[in-house]
């Protein structure tokens, strides 16, 4: 190719290849984790907050193309399928508890659905957000693809509301212990639930991190609003137009 | 290692076809853990491999968001203008939502065990 000849360095040549932005993506995580292991995994120290900032800042002084990049990261990206199959095996391990709190824990997951979408349009209207902020801040608080699908079909920004999809993740991670400590919440499914109905995976990865049993509360609550969002935001939607405008 | 991979994909595969099959508002991968779910029950749990699997992947699950958080950049403009509504709408809604699904859930399950007792 001409035109790659005549850029003989070899950053052209790498910034053109996958190769790059999956392992700064690598380097930047491993980097992150460290930091926030060092922090004896306080909430704050999180590693995806830590990472997309180094990131970002990497990007930009290099001039990178956000395209470029997610070229090679999108191989990190992919494995959020499979590990999202992979919850079914901590989840398996609680199916006794999982028994005895069906009920309530359905409850809670239709309330806390509902919580998490109203309130996020309710607070971001009183602010003045735009109408089209608003439409991707609905499903803010469950999985990316699905995030991302809502809001394409509502007639928000796919990609605005992937982005408040993992700030919202962060946020839970970063909160949810204070939160928990101020109301006096011990019970580690309910703490793990929790967190999964407000900030899906990351919420869940934080939540692993404190405990097995946190971790898969957290994962069963993260596909169970999935779920559970997918059916009540065209439910609301209506109610929800008629709020924005 | 190589074994449980493919099971998971497999599963995956299924998940995303049902949804797209039967045009469900779930995604593929959703489906797939529910049916693992529902496989690994009749079967009575997961092999070894399969679980060590799992823990592998799951141990560095923050790793899988980074490249999508990474898309921020494409959204400097709007973040900057709405940053004030954006994050208290993110921020409030967060912690509201925590706290309402952990409060009902754990005066839920405190009926629940007092009836069952």
């Amino acid at each position: 190719m001409p035109a790659r000849a005549q850029f003989a360095e070899i950053w052209v040549y790498l910034s053109t290849s996958p190769l790059l932005g999956l392992t700064v993506t690598l380097l930047a995580y491993q980097g992150a984790f460290w930091l926030s292991r060092r922090a004896n995994f306080h909430p704050l120290a999180n590693p995806v907050l830590i990472a997309v900032a180094a990131l970002v800042l990497l990007l930009q002084l290099t001039g990178t193309p956000y395209a470029t990049y997610f070229d090679g990261a999108q191989f990190v990206h992919f494995l959020l399928g499979p590990a999202t199959v992979a919850l079914a095996i901590p989840l398996y391990a609680q199916l006794a508890r999982l028994r005895a709190m069906a009920m309530p824990l359905l409850a809670a997951l239709a309330i806390g659905s509902l919580t998490a979408m109203l309130s996020a349009v309710f607070i971001g209207k009183l602010f003045g957000a735009s109408e089209a902020s608003l439409l991707s801040l609905a499903p803010k608080s469950v999985t990316t693809p699905i995030a991302m699908g809502i809001a394409e079909r509502i007639g928000g920004l796919p990609s605005l509301t992937a982005v408040l999809v993992i700030a919202t993740g962060i946020l839970g991670a970063v909160s949810a212990k204070y939160v928990y400590q101020l109301l006096g919440i011990t019970d580690h499914a309910v703490r793990g639930f929790a967190i999964g109905v407000a900030s899906h995976g990351i919420g869940t990865a934080r939540a692993f991190q404190v405990s097995e049993q946190a971790g898969a509360f957290s994962g069963l609550a993260m596909g169970l609003n999935a779920l559970m969002t997918a059916l009540l935001v065209p439910l609301f939607l209506p109610f929800l137009i008629r709020w924005i405008q | 290692m190589l074994g449980a991979l493919t099971l998971l994909l497999v599963f995956q595969l299924i998940g995303e076809v049902l949804a797209q099959l039967f045009a469900l508002p779930i995604p593929g991968p959703v489906i797939g853990m529910a049916l693992l779910f529902a496989a690994l029950a009749l079967r009575g749990g997961p092999s070894a491999e399969l679980r060590d699997t799992a823990q592998n992947l799951l141990q560095h699950l923050s790793l899988l968001f980074v490249p999508a958080g990474v898309g921020v950049m494409l959204h400097f403009r709007r973040v900057g203008d709405e940053w004030l509504a954006l994050s208290a709408s993110l921020v409030g809604s967060t912690v509201l939502t925590i706290a309402v699904t952990a409060l009902v859930l754990r005066a839920l399950s405190r009926r629940a065990g007092r009836q069952g007792e």
